[in-house]
């Protein structure tokens, strides 16, 4: 295979030599210079602008047929009016597109040279510019009138009575949640996120939990770091000078031995301890727990001491601060229901997203309901949609009965961000009870 | 300067040379250079793409353990892109065009012996080679290159444990990019004083060809809003290093929570489009004032409403700076504001259309002869209009939230910049070969290669519209999981064919442009019968550009066909004649 490919280049650029010295021998045998222009070579470049210009349009018409449907009809009530202004939009852009092309590809074929005309001395004229800047000023008026409108309705504030549902990114999953029955949802805060309670959601198991999440950690990191097997034996060595001093004797003079004297001198209990100390290292190294660490590897542990020490000071911050917000606070929260990879929303609702990111930005991109927005760590988002169509209906509509709706990652956001989606089914408020009441309780899930 | 006929030791000729015209030939050769990386990398992750899953052989041999078995790895596929955009962007597009053009372009057509810094314009080109060698080796770090995208958006850029392609390759990133800014701002800042004050005698502002005005907005351009690049560069770079916290707020990541609480993600957006938004004009204007020139010089026509096109340059420039947030329609951005962007974005299309419909008129009724520097500049025209038209449906913030992030950007701006930006780059290589070189380029080798070209460029990029209206998002590895997108999934493989034979037919202009360069037919002073100043200077390339007195103007640039006089073209050297009306 290697070779082969090798070989097409070579081929190639052996070709491409070939035809070039043809040209350049051809050319000049016949005294040809490279700027002249010849009259058939005139008159073929022309012509195949004009066979440029019917490709180009015949396969954009056929594009259009074929590839042309877009999406499925809107699902929800402004991606109907979007619908509108895209064809209003494309419609006009189509129909310039043709008519400037088509100037430009037959004026090069008519004005091609010909030695017996001149050209035009044509440099200016100030009305044919005037409805040149005036026309486009007007369409674009228009356009710019008629895209606000639709942008201001869809981007107004949701109505009270909406239903809110939060959509939550992470590399590389969705995740949803609702309000409990008490219609609002608990508030988070990212410190306190464990396996157990992924949105961070804030109630006082959560923070509870969070905290021993992270003494787990520090001890854990800790153990790691008392059984680096470099300063176990560095420091045995030290605790065995101590008490064995005169092990070390003989390089050095009077000094040393007053040293020496000192060390007679410790009291029995600071004896017992070292030698327990010294009974507790033989422990770890015969027992095989010590292990050998880079330097940059101990400092790292350390390092992640030290974050997990601030991490624990931000939650205990936390607990002070809500505190006092009143008990209530605490509450909010356990009856959220979480739900993962299929979210359900009921027909002819008003439905305020509302984004939340865990690391990076994603996109929350649901194409079907013309939805689209960024989900950004530490800045909350909203979209409003108004369902239009069930999911069964839809699959009636395309005669497809595998169809989903479905809420992709459209903005970038590492290895697997092409394959970050969640399936959302529409159906009436019916269904959608029956199904939320069904879903995980946040609470209820620690049990 | 001046000193005509010093001799010169191979290494201040060729590699530390002060002069404008090599300089701009190593521009063009180090961007050729990077253009052949850039194209690469693209059909790499084009054939996952196109046939996702499979395995290619050709892909292990290039990526090694990035593509284990053939197939592309996930993470490689990102860094890929990533790579690929900031390259194209960047590399080939701002210094290929501006680092080239602007260099050989500005001392030339004002009638100047130099740029007003030799130094400095060294040195501007030493910064890029070193931001250049930069990126290359960020391929080949632990963790790979870059992988973010080309907007390097944090958190995801800021934390290394976010992805692979943010550790050391992010660092070497950031440094590249600092670098790059570095020689741009060098450049820039020489080319803007050198326009202002090297003008020879008798040129005025008013008189000043297309191709200048455009360098100069877009060295204006430059010299704004790269350094706001910077600015949002070095925060990032804090973020990363020192626990500042300016992108970041709230994250638990890796199994922990971090530290950093009040920085907003959303900052650096509007930071990088302050930038990333007058650079896609940055991009695009040198080209635009290249086909200007050309479509002028080969329609044997002066361009229609010269004062109009200053006009819409400026007002271009201008407009660039406030319509950013127009890539950030949907990052919870106030609604209101996104309003308001809607009305500047869609200002710009009135300033682009008269520029469109004023090409359109110098066609018209001219004489057009068929250079392949004349087809590339025609089918920027084209691509241009093409790619703008897109850009309305863009703009309209209500159609943006489906769009969005989906392959309709990605067809929208490769066809408006990418497109257009390349074939003004191509027209001006074989218009200018000849000054740059002494030689000519093989004109039927121009023709092959022009129509492959814009036959691939429009059947790589226009089929994606329809991909992204179908609700195909950018920058997926394979979207073959979702159903809904089954209806376009025919469309890929037949886009990574059109890349492919594009990037092949690339091969003939590489043989052109390098063969010419020793065997092409000697170039006579003015072959194309132009108006402007560069081609009244001698074929072989001398110190100072003149041999005697610099020259003096005495008319704009466009007399051609001007039925006052015989001759279809009238250098602006030339003095106005008893009773002739000047420009
Ligand atoms: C004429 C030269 C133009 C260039 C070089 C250009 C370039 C670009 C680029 C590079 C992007 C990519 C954004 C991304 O990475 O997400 C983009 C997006 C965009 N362009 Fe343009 N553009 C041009 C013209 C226009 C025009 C004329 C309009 C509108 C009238 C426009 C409106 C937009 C909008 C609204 C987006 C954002 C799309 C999104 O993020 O979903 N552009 N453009
Ligand atoms: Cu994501
Ligand atoms: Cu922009």
């Amino acid at each position: 295979m290697k070779l082969l490919i090798l070989l097409v280049i070579v081929v190639g650029i052996i070709a491409v030599a070939q035809l070039a010295k043809i040209y350049q021998l051809s050319a000049r045998l016949r005294g040809h210079r490279e700027e002249d222009i010849s009259e058939a070579d005139t008159r073929l470049q022309g012509s195949l602008w004009i066979v440029f210009m019917f490709v180009l349009f015949g396969t954009t018409i056929w594009q259009f047929v074929r590839y042309g449907d877009y999406l499925p009809p809107s699902a929800s009530l402004h991606g109907e009016a979007v619908d509108m202004l895209m064809g209003y939009n494309l419609a006009l852009v189509i129909f310039v597109f043709f008519v400037v092309n088509a100037l430009i590809f037959i004026f090069s074929f008519k004005y091609r040279f010909d030695k017996n005309r001149t050209a035009h001395f044509f440099p200016h004229d100030t009305r044919l510019e005037v409805i040149w800047t005036v026309i486009p000023s007007i369409v674009l008026a228009v356009i710019i009138i008629y895209g606000l409108q639709t942008w201001s309705e869809m981007t107004g504030p949701a109505s009270d009575d909406s239903l809110r549902v939060e959509l939550y990114s992470k590399q590389f999953d969705w995740t949803a949640r609702y309000a409990g029955d008490d219609d609002a949802f608990g508030s988070t805060n990212f410190n306190l996120i464990t396996p157990l309670n992924p949105l961070g959601i804030v109630t006082q198991d959560g923070i509870d939990q969070a905290l021993l999440k992270i003494e787990d950690k520090i001890a854990k990191l800790n153990e790691e770091l008392n059984a680096e097997k470099g300063h176990l034996l560095a420091e045995k060595v030290e605790l065995e000078r101590s008490l064995h001093p005169s092990d070390d004797h003989g390089h050095s003079g009077h000094e040393h031995s007053d040293h020496d004297d000192s060390h007679h001198e410790m009291t029995e209990g600071y004896k017992n301890n070292i030698e327990s100390r010294l009974t507790a290292i033989n422990d770890l190294l015969n027992s095989g727990t010590a292990k050998v660490m880079t330097d940059a590897a101990y400092e790292a542990k350390e390092d992640k001491i030290y974050r997990l020490k601030r991490h624990r000071q931000r939650i205990l911050e936390l607990k002070n601060y809500e505190v006092g917000d009143g008990f209530d606070a605490w509450e909010v929260g356990k009856d959220d229901r979480i739900v993962k990879s299929e979210f359900h929303l009921p027909i002819g609702r008003e439905i305020e997203f509302v984004f939340r990111s865990r690391d990076v930005l994603h996109s929350a991109f649901m194409p079907h309901f013309r939805a689209q927005m960024n989900t950004v760590p530490g800045l909350p988002t909203r979209f409003k949609i108004e369902t239009t169509i069930t999911t069964d209906s839809m699959r009636t509509i395309l005669d497809n009965p595998d169809f989903n709706y479905i809420l992709l990652c459209n903005k970038v956001c590492g290895s697997a961000h092409f394959n970050m989606q969640m399936t959302i089914v529409v159906e009436t408020q019916e269904e959608y009870d029956a199904w939320l009441s069904e879903q995980k309780v946040y609470m209820a899930e620690k049990n | 300067m001046g000193n005509i006929n010093h001799k010169e030791s191979f290494i201040s000729k060729y590699i530390f040379t002060y002069d404008h015209k090599m300089i701009s030939k190593q521009f063009l050769i180090t961007a050729i250079v990077m253009g052949i990386l850039g194209v690469s990398l693209s059909i790499l992750f084009r054939l996952q793409l196109g046939w996702p899953g499979e395995s290619f052989a050709i892909l292990e041999t290039f990526l090694g353990k990035w593509a284990p078995g053939g197939v592309l790895d996930r993470n490689a596929y990102l860094a890929l892109v990533t790579i690929h955009g900031t390259i194209m962007v960047f590399f080939v597009l701002t210094a290929g065009l501006s680092g080239t053009f602007s260099n050989l372009l500005i001392p030339l057509q004002i009638g100047a012996r130099d740029m007003a810094s030799g130094f400095l314009n060294m040195l501007s080109y030493w910064f890029f080679v070193i931001s250049c060698v930069v990126m290359i080796f960020s391929l080949f770090v632990e963790g790979g290159a870059a992988s973010g995208g080309w907007t390097i958006y944090p958190p995801l850029s800021a934390l290394p444990q976010a992805m692979p392609g943010s550790g050391t390759g992010m660092t070497l990133w950031l440094l590249s990019m600092t670098l790059f800014v570095v020689s741009s701002l060098l450049g820039s800042l020489n080319y803007i004083v050198t326009i202002v004050n090297l003008r020879t005698k008798g040129l005025s502002m008013t008189r000043l060809p297309l191709t200048i005005w455009a360098f100069f907005v877009t060295a204006i351009l430059g010299v704004l809003s790269f350094p706001v690049l910077v600015s949002a560069i070095v925060l990032l770079l804090m973020d990363r290093m020192m626990g500042t916290a300016f992108y970041l707020s709230d994250i638990f990541i890796g199994g922990e929570a971090l530290d950093a609480t009040g920085g907003s993600p959303i900052l650096y957006q509007h930071l990088f489009w302050f930038l990333g938004h007058p650079e896609v004009y940055i991009v695009l204007l040198p080209a635009l004032g290249i086909s200007s020139e050309v479509i002028a010089t080969n329609s044997r026509k002066p361009i229609f409403g010269y004062k109009a096109m200053v006009g819409s340059i400026i007002a271009i420039g201008f407009l660039s700076f406030i319509v950013w947030a127009h890539h950030m329609f949907v990052t919870g951005m106030n609604p209101f504001l996104g309003s308001v962007f809607v009305f500047t974005t869609l200002l710009i299309a009135i300033p682009s259309a008269v520029k469109a419909f004023n090409y359109i008129t110098t066609l018209w009724r001219g004489n057009i002869r068929f250079t392949p520097a004349m087809l590339f500049s025609i089918g920027l025209v084209s691509t241009f209009v093409t790619g703008g038209l897109t850009g309305i449906i863009l703009a309209d913030s209500a159609l943006d939230v489906t769009l969005h992030d989906t392959y309709f950007v990605v067809g929208h701006f490769h066809i408006v910049m990418g497109l257009s930006a390349i074939f003004g780059l191509f027209a001006g290589v074989y218009h200018w070969f000849s000054k740059m070189f002494g030689r000519m380029m093989n004109t039927k080798l121009g023709y092959v290669h022009f129509w492959f070209t814009i036959v691939c460029g429009y059947g790589v990029f226009f089929p994606m519209h329809f991909v992204g209206l179908a609700g195909a998002p950018r920058r997926y590895y394979d979207s073959t999981s979702f159903d809904f997108l089954d209806s376009v999934t025919d469309l890929q493989p037949i886009i990574s064919m059109f890349a492919i034979v594009g990037a092949l037919a690339q091969l003939v202009f590489m043989f052109n442009f390098f063969y010419s360069i020793f065997r092409g037919q000697a170039a006579t002073q003015n072959p194309w019968k132009s108006n402007t100043l560069e081609w009244t200077t001698p074929v072989e390339h001398i110190h100072g550009n003149w041999s005697g007195a610099l020259p003096e103007v005495h008319r704009w640039p466009y007399d051609y066909s001007n039925p006052a006089h015989d001759e279809d073209f009238v250098l602006q050297t030339t003095p106005l004649k008893d009773g002739e009306v000047g420009h």
